[in-house]
Order: structure tokens, then sequence, then C-alpha cells
């Protein structure tokens, strides 16, 4: 009843090309916004914004710069640890190392080195495809973990192997607060998230559709592969770095390689493929299932346990954490395997019908 | 050369061991199409039940047989991994026939999961002793040539026997019987495979059971080298470049893939690492399998059909 579509129509090529082409979607992302920038710094306790929510926002961009690789070109990748980890040390080296540098231009570097370092382990991606690659890209995830644990010069001889930052502003203004850095994460969020959306309208994006559709028919009409992956593999490892920055600079604080280790790579992967592969809706919502899950598990599984008279150690409640979200992601694989973002768009198409079934 | 030819030995068994891994991968890849993440996870899950059994079994049934009581243990594990294998065919593969390769391997990360937590609230994760009465003592080979000879352990001596006992097993339980042949059959093709009455699901069960049958041998000798500890799930990512560099289809690959990833662990680490800071086996056998890939993608034994591009 309310979400139909009778009655717009579109007069010019500005409105043909607009990325919410129904004014109820417009209504509702421009509602969403003013909901997550006003409302939720005013309501959201500090343990919400500080545990939940920032975590969430910055996994969902790393998630989002994997979704260009693996959903949106094809190639799959185990190493979005490694670019986050490149991303998060270079942007550190940079703060550390020249005086005066702003933050956010730390971060963007990082994400520049990252960039350079995912073309480098992107090259493989000519040759081979499929597991293998995802073999190459494991390689650069145990290069980083290795590189940023034993050469001194990337945590500038921290003796504990771990590297801190001070601390942080942007534009003048402190950064310290959880609901600075939830609102400081979710202004860079939401501008990559749109920027991203832009891409995969674009060309470029249609060259990483056409490719991951099929490679030979893209070549066969001009698409040159070398140019589309390897672009991929700069956009996503660029957005992976800014993202790993970020979580070593705000989430984290201070930390050492093992905060983006091979679990690290897994979990993205999850949440891409959870949320639903190619589409940018997708990583949020896989983002928010894989960073929920394990929190709400926690708390959720002592209380059963209780209930049922049985108490659980905290040892137990690991692993019964451990074994419910595997099952979990087998399950959601099983009934959803085009992801959660599948969900959202049968939801839509439902609701423009209704209350007729045609 | 003492000195060099005591790390090769070193590195050939622990590669070794990365082969069996591997070549539990390989099985089931050639099979059913599916790159089992949770080989790792089997290998951890196999291990701890073999040594909680060998430990809760004589105090139980009042056995005093060290060699008995081990040899119950060993059916009663191989047993569970049967179930599991059964499991893990009926409520996951089964429902997933026919899904993109990305998904089947997200599937068995989940299935990894699931068995890291199922094994360890079952079995208890502290880390366990297993004695299945490998001989620890160490020996020493062509004294007479080099000043004090080799030191070898006799256990991996031993080890190494077992596995290749194992690899000519399975060997001829594909080549000469027919439930190997069936099995053949379906790695080269599912369609024409059941087309001609060979039942997918059956076959995939059992090809999950031989699976956990080379991981419980893999956790066994890993088990009583090291102790039966979650660090053994991570094996499995020591034998993804073995069964890249081996080919993915091949059981020889596997093999030779392993001995050679294992030797130039080894010797990389003694040789290399001191100049670059020490800690390179981590990602030699990656970097290895990766340089290896650009020349020569199929691996070293793997099918010439491969998704070039």
């Amino acid at each position: 009843m309310l979400y139909r579509e009778n009655g717009q129509f579109k007069v010019s090529y500005a409105a043909d090309q607009q990325i919410f082409p129904i004014l109820q979607d417009r209504v509702a992302v421009a509602l969403m916004l003013v909901f997550a920038f006003v409302a939720v710094p005013l309501l959201a306790s500090d343990y919400l914004l500080r545990a939940i929510l920032t975590p969430f926002l910055i996994l969902s961009l790393a998630a989002l710069g994997l979704n260009v690789l693996v959903g949106y070109c094809g190639q799959i990748s185990l190493g979005t640890g490694a670019f986050m980890a490149v991303g998060a040390y270079a942007a550190y080296n940079f703060f550390i190392r020249i005086d005066g540098m702003p933050m956010l231009a730390a971060l963007l570097l990082g994400g520049v080195c990252a960039t350079a370092v995912g073309v480098v382990f992107g090259i493989p991606s000519l040759r081979i495809k499929g597991l293998y690659l995802a073999m190459a890209t494991l390689a650069a995830q145990f290069f980083c973990d290795w590189a940023f644990l034993r050469i001194q010069w990337f945590t500038n001889d921290s003796t504990s192997g771990s590297v801190s930052v001070p601390a942080l502003n942007a534009f003048g203004l402190p950064i310290e607060t959880p609901v600075q850095k939830y609102l400081f994460c979710l202004a860079l969020v939401a501008v990559f998230a749109l920027l991203i959306k832009n891409l995969v309208r674009s060309h470029i994006g249609r060259e990483w559709m056409a490719m991951r559709d099929m490679d030979v028919a893209a070549a066969v009409i001009g698409i040159r592969p070398i140019y589309a992956k390897l672009t991929a593999f700069a956009v996503s490892s660029f957005v992976a770095g800014v993202a790993g920055a970020m979580w070593g600079f705000i989430y984290l604080g201070s930390w050492e390689s093992a905060a983006f280790n091979i679990d690290r790579s897994f979990q993205l992967l999850f949440m891409v493929i959870i949320g639903g592969l190619g589409s940018i809706m997708g990583s949020f919502f896989g983002a928010a299932f894989i960073v929920v899950l394990p929190i709400v598990l926690d708390q959720v599984l002592p209380a059963l346990g209780a209930g049922i008279g049985l108490r659980f150690d905290t040892a137990t409640v690991s692993h019964v954490t451990l074994m419910i979200y595997g099952a979990l992601i087998v399950f959601f694989l099983i009934v959803e395997p085009h992801g959660l973002a599948r969900l959202w768009s049968i939801g839509k198409e439902k609701l423009r019908l209704w209350p007729f079934p045609h | 050369m003492g000195f060099f030819l005591e790390t090769l030995i070193s590195g050939l068994m622990v590669g070794m061991l990365y082969s069996l891994v591997a070549l539990g991968f390989v099985l089931i890849f050639k099979a059913s199409g599916v790159f089992n993440f949770a080989q790792g996870a089997m290998v951890l899950f196999a291990a701890l039940a073999m040594a909680r059994f060998a430990e809760w079994l004589p105090p139980l049934l009042g056995l005093q047989n060290k060699i008995l009581s081990n040899a119950i243990a060993f059916v009663l594990a191989m047993l569970t991994m049967v179930v599991v294998a059964w499991l893990i065919e009926r409520l996951a593969l089964s429902r997933l026939v026919n899904q993109q390769g990305v998904t089947l391997l997200m599937a068995t990360l989940g299935i990894a999961y699931f068995l890291d937590g199922f094994g360890q609230s079952l079995f208890g994760s502290d880390i366990y002793k297993l004695d299945v009465g490998l001989p620890k003592d160490p020996l020493f080979l062509l004294e007479g040539t080099f000043q004090g000879g080799i030191l070898v352990n006799k256990e991996d001596l031993y080890a190494a026997a077992i596995a290749a006992v194992l690899v000519s097993m399975l060997a001829l339980f594909f080549q000469k019987t027919a439930t190997g042949r069936a099995l053949r059959a379906v790695a080269d093709d599912h369609q024409a495979a059941q087309s001609i009455g060979i039942p997918l699901n059956r076959i995939w069960v059992i090809v999950w059971s031989v699976a956990g049958f080379v991981a419980l041998v893999a956790g066994i000798i890993w088990g009583s080298k090291l102790g039966v500890q979650f660090s053994l799930s991570l094996v499995a990512l020591k034998a993804l470049p073995v069964v890249i560099l081996g080919g993915l289809t091949s059981v020889p690959g596997a093999i030779i893939g392993g001995l050679i990833i294992g030797v130039g662990e080894k010797l990389s680490e003694v040789y290399i690492g001191p100049a670059l800071g020490g800690g390179i086996e981590i990602w030699f056998a990656y970097v290895l399998a990766l340089a290896f890939l650009l020349v020569r993608p199929q691996g070293l034994f793997g099918e010439k059909i491969i998704d070039r591009v």
C-alpha cells in the first residue's frame, strides 16, 4: 500500500540515474541516516556505542571493501586481514613519524599503502582463480602477519611488538569519547558506502561484474582482464586498509599484528557471504550478524543454562558459542545461500504488491 | 653436512605429516568437489576422541593391557569419525549440492568451527597426552661417515612407516575394491556416476569417513609427538600450500608436495631464516606455493584442465 512506485515518472536522465529511484526508499534512507547520526548518539549507552556499534561500522566498511572484490569482481580473497593490517601499520607510521600529520590523512595514506600491497598480491589473479587464488591471498595473510610481528621498523621499534596511538582528533575536534568515535566512524562509513555504491554503478563496476559473470565473454567484448581485476583489488584493499587503520586507531587504540590474523579474514568473508555477495546493503547486514551474534550468545547462554539448571563455566560458554556460531553459518548457507540481502529484496518485492497477490 | 642431513630428515618427517593432512583434503576434493577446510578440525576432533577414550577406557573396563585398550580406543574414535562424517553429509552437504565453490568452502569453515567447539566441550580443552607406544629414544645413523652421526627420532621413523602403510592401503582401496572404483567414478563425473546407479550420498559418507580415518591417523601421530591440543586444528592451514603445490586432485601430489613443503620449510628456516629475522616457517610454504602457481597453475600432478584466465 505504502511502498509503491505508481505515479512516479522519470522525466530526466538525472532522475533515471539516481541511486534510489523510488521516493519511499529515499525517505527511508534519509530517516535512517538521521536516526543514525542524531538519535543513536543521544539514546545509546556508552557500552553499546563502544562495544557494538563502532566495531560494527568499521567491520562493515571492511566487508564493503571485500564485497567489491568477491561479490562484484568474483575473486575470492582470504587475505583481507592482511590488507587491514597494512592499512593500520602504514597509517600508524605516517602518523607517528611525520610531525603534524592529520589523522584523517594518515588513515587515507594507510589505505593507499594497502592498495599497493593489494595490487601486488592481486597479480596472481591474472593467472589463477577460485580456490587457487584464495591460497594466493592466504600467502599475503601469513606474510603480513609475520612482517608486522618480526620487522621492528613497522612497529617503531617498540619492545612489546604492540603499537598505540596518542589522543586523536580530526579537523581540530577531539575523538575520544565513544560518541565522538561512533560519529567519526559513521561519517567515514557513510561517505565510503556512497562512493562504492556509485563506483559499482559506473562503467568500472560493470566491468567487474562482467568479469565475475564470465571472464572470457568479458574479454571478448573488450574489457581488459588485467585492468578490471587489478582495479577491483586496488579499490578493495584501499577500503580494507582504511577500515584496518580505523580498527587500530579508533576501536583498539593499541594493537599488535594478531588483531588482523587469519580469523579476521575468515570473519569478513563470512560477513560478505552471509550478508549477500554483490550487495552494499548485504555488507552491513552481514557485519551486524557476525558482530552481534557472539555477543548475544555470550549473554544468553549462561542465562539459558541457569534456566535449565546447568551452570556453564566460561570455557564451556566459549566452546558452545563456537558451536552455535558454526552451526548457524551452515544453517544460513543452506536456507539462504544468497545472503540476507536477498531476504531484504524479497521483502521489498512482496511489499510492492501487498495487499494484492499479483 | 651432517647437520644439513639432520635438517633434511626432520623436514621430511614434518612434511610427511603435512602430507597426511593434505591427503584428507585431496580425498574429499576429488570425490565431492568440496575444499574441506574442516580437515584440521577433524584431525583435532579425532585426536581428542582417541586420547580421551584411551584415558577413560582402562578404568571403565578394568583393562590392564595397553595395546588392547589403545586398539579399542582407536576403533571407538574411528566409529565417532564415521558418525561425524554421516552427520556432516546428512545435515550439511546433501543440502548444499550444486552451490558455488565458495559457499561450500564457507560451509566447511562453519563445520570446522562447530567441530572445534563440539570436540572441546565434549572431550575437554586441556593438553592431553597420547601414548600409543611409539618409542621416543633417539637413534644415531651413519656414525662412521659423520662425526657424531645423524640424530633421528625413532618415533619419526615409525610414523613414516605408518604413513607409508596408510598411503599404500588407500591406494589399494581406491584401485582394487568396488567401493574404490565407485569413489573414482564419482570423482570423475557426479552425474554419470549417479546415472549408472552409484548412490552419491553413500559415497560422500564413505569419503568423509575415509578422510576422518586419515585425520585420526594424522592426529595420533601429531598428538603423540606434541600432545593433543587446539593447535592441531591449525595444521590444516599448513596443508593448504601442500595441496596447491601437489595439485588439488592428486594423491601422489599430496605426498610429494608435503615432503617438498616440509623440507623447504625447515631448510629455509635454518639457512635463510636468521638473515630475515626468523620465524619465516609461517609464510615460506605459502610463498613457495604461490611462486609455483605462477609457473604451473595446476600444481605438480594436478589435472591439466584448469581455469586459466
